[in-house]
């Protein structure tokens, strides 16, 4: 019987010495992944994808507008302007002691990358639906790679930034910049920020394939959280009994850190630390479940 | 039956169930209910209440098995064709193999890389130009960059879009994009290759070309899973077969065998065809119904089709093509009624009738299948082996001996003289 290769196989009567022969499958597809089989190893040899896919999100983006990136710079200034016109102007919140447009952009510009990276990434399963129905790849590779492509978006943001701080130090502002710790920290507050905007990101975007609510809770949470970041009001004007309010929030460390060292202050350490505790349980969550939630999606979203 | 050919792939009792309905508070509480039992260590109580997949009678249950204990194996350089009716089960166990959803239960086993083609063009991004969308469909479907750079000049030269190249995918014509997709994807080369009905896009020239390149990959020793409805592409590509009906294996074995276990399953309602589905794919004309009526006696019968068409755009007008196939697949012959293109699309809906004089043929199943378009290299709509018909009575007059294929299906008037 050359012509038919193929057999109906009653896998109870499995021939056991053909079992023997072929137990080197490179990959056994099963109804559940055991909890921390997370091939990660996979994600690696995606990696060009990574690249792909940040290259589309940055070209598409900006094709047919003629401003191009220069939007990147636009979004930021225009809404530091208008807290500096509001908050500051208006409402008359101290800045202690800064200018007023330092100390904004000094919180926005952390908080906008913080803000992308869990607003996008949180709603990974469902815009990307289309893709992920027809085509295996590792999940994780889409919010990593918007991670990697909001990070060329803080760039710009920074770049903006550090133009407006140098403008304002050779102006002889009260900013006094702790050199040897941006150096050290940046990189650090970014990739902190990164792990966090991701975990919480996976965690909302692996809620959101079956009930859809928590995509209304992610869009007007963001905002809330904004304010319970110290963004538009300086850590020292919160009455001290009210600060562990704030201390809870896992982004309070990284913005008031941010802000210390580019204008001067005392490095938040202790917040720090446990924005970075937080962060790391909230991305080993997050990868769990939605490594989870990848191989059963496509049917409830 | 042992062969020396090692399975690459190797499926295992899988099956998939799937929850009917829409979700809301009423899937919530069935969740809520079986992490309950699931805490308790009891069985998942909704997996007993799954029933057979058939579409069209109302069930009682909400639970449906898509595929229920499907077993197979697939054996290294071969080309399998999976066939089946809308709804037994082929694109869900696609999918599974794909892993873009994952079983219910069972399971499979996989030796080397699987590139699946669910959809061609996946990924594709309006905006990027072909030759971004060329490396980001690639690197989609699994290729390394070095590997697309090292191909790029091929896959532009199979797509035929070289001029165009530069351009946003959004300029592009259906058929272009198409191509250029298909192109990517055409030069993977992954051990095992999926293949979901892409063939049924392009020209009928690209076809040939898809067709072609895809019988390579299974002559290079790499291993094809075809789903098709096209019985043609399957009896030509494929070396073996599966069948499947109402989410189970129904054949497996030669592509003939199985072929004909399709096409004697899925119409032997006969003579009476109806799209249960809208297509959503095309906005031109479609077959909307076909009803088939067999008149006369042997060796002049007349075959009856009476179609609806629905348009819902204007297009150019078309005319329409019949085949008549026999119960292995194979295309006996094709009736074009007329050259004029007859069938206009000011009218939502148009009716007409085509009468065929049917051959002498041999008793036996005969399927046909209609195919309506512009010109021949543009197709509307077709619908294949969509009604049959059967012919008990001998075309020779007097004839008792029966019939076999072995001597064809036609047997053409003919007289003998003594000189």
């Amino acid at each position: 019987m050359a012509s038919s290769k193929i057999q109906s196989v009653d896998p109870g009567q499995l021939n056991p010495s053909l079992k023997e022969d072929h137990d080197n499958w490179s990959l056994v597809i099963r109804p559940h992944n055991r909890l921390f089989d997370l091939h990660l190893d996979d994600i690696w040899r995606y990696r060009d994808l990574l690249w792909m896919f940040v290259r589309r999100d940055f070209v598409a983006v900006y094709k047919q507008t003629i401003l191009g990136p220069l939007w990147f710079f636009i979004q930021p200034l225009l809404t530091t302007i208008i807290f500096t016109i509001i908050f500051s102007g208006v409402a008359k919140i101290p800045t202690d002691g800064f200018p007023s447009m330092l100390f904004y952009l000094a919180g926005t510009t952390p908080w906008n990358y913080f803000a992308t990276c869990l607003t996008k990434t949180s709603n990974t399963f469902v815009a990307n639906a289309g893709i992920f129905g027809k085509v295996y790849f590792p999940r994780l590779i889409v919010p990593l790679s918007i991670v990697v492509s909001t990070m060329i978006q803080f760039g710009i943001q920074f770049f903006l930034f550090f133009g407006i701080l140098l403008y304002y130090l050779l102006a002889g502002s009260a900013a006094s910049p702790q050199w040897g710790w941006i150096i050290v920290l940046t990189p650090a507050l970014v990739l902190l920020m990164a792990a966090l905007g991701l975990g919480a990101g996976i965690v909302v975007s692996s809620l959101t394939t079956k009930y859809r609510d928590f995509t209304f809770l992610i869009a007007f949470g963001v905002q809330l959280m904004m304010y319970a970041t110290p963004i538009i009001y300086p850590m020292s004007s919160i009455p001290q009994k009210w600060r562990w309010l704030i201390e809870i929030n896992p982004m309070t460390g990284p913005v008031e850190a941010f802000r210390a060292i580019f204008l001067g202050g005392p490095i938040p350490w202790s917040s720090l630390g446990f924005s970075t505790a937080l962060t790391g349980v909230l991305l080993i969550v997050g990868v769990v479940i939605f490594n989870r939630v990848e191989k059963s999606f496509m049917d409830t979203v | 039956m042992h062969t020396c050919v090692s399975p690459v792939i190797s499926i295992e009792a899988v099956s998939k169930l799937y929850r009917l309905g829409e979700i809301g508070t009423g899937s919530l509480a069935h969740d809520v209910n079986r992490w309950w039992h699931k805490v308790r260590g009891n069985e998942d109580p909704y997996l007993q209440l799954g029933q057979a997949n058939d579409r069209s009678t109302k069930g009682q249950s909400d639970y449906v098995y898509a595929l229920q204990d499907v077993s197979f194996k697939v054996n290294q350089g071969e080309a399998l064709g999976i066939i089946g009716s809308n709804g037994a089960g082929k694109s869900t166990l696609l999918k599974i193999l794909s892993r873009v959803t994952s079983p219910t239960s069972g399971q499979i086993k996989v030796r080397g890389r699987i590139a699946s083609l669910l959809e061609v063009g996946t990924g594709f991004h309006p905006e990027l130009t072909g030759q971004e969308n060329i490396y980001l469909n690639g690197a989609i479907l699994g290729m390394r960059k070095a590997e697309i750079k090292a191909k790029f000049d091929e896959i532009v030269d199979f797509s035929g879009c070289e001029r165009y190249i530069d351009t946003p995918v959004k300029r592009y014509s259906s058929g272009m994009y198409v191509r250029l997709a298909f192109a990517v994807a055409a030069h993977l080369e992954p051990e095992i290759l999926i293949i979901d009905e892409v063939l049924a896009v392009g020209d009928a020239d690209f076809q040939k070309k898809c067709l072609g390149k895809m019988k390579d990959v299974a002559g290079e020793g790499r291993t094809v899973l075809f789903v098709s409805h096209n019985i043609h592409a399957i009896n030509n590509l494929c070396s073996s077969a599966v069948t499947m009906a109402n989410g189970r294996v129904a054949c497996a074995g030669s592509v003939s065998t199985c072929v004909e276990h399709y096409l004697k399953s899925s119409s032997s309602a006969g003579s009476k065809w109806r799209r249960e589905k809208v297509r959503t794919d095309t906005d031109s004309v479609t077959f909307e119904s076909v009803n088939l009526r067999l008149s006369g006696t042997q060796p002049l019968m007349i075959l009856d089709l009476e179609c609806l068409t629905t348009s819902r755009k204007q297009e150019k007008p078309a005319f329409v093509a019949v085949n008549i196939l026999d119960n292995t697949g194979v295309t006996l012959m094709q009736a074009i009624p007329t050259l004029e293109t007859l069938i206009t699309s000011e009218a939502k809906e148009k009716s007409f009738l085509v009468r065929i004089e049917l051959p002498p043929l041999v008793p036996g199943d005969y399927f046909v299948s209609l195919w309506m378009g512009p010109h021949n290299a543009e197709t509307y709509d077709e619908v294949h082996s969509c009604v049959g018909f059967k012919i008990d009575e001998t075309p020779t007059a007097g004839r008792t001996y029966p019939h076999t294929p072995n001597h064809g299906r036609i047997v053409p008037a003919s007289s003998l003289k003594i000189l």
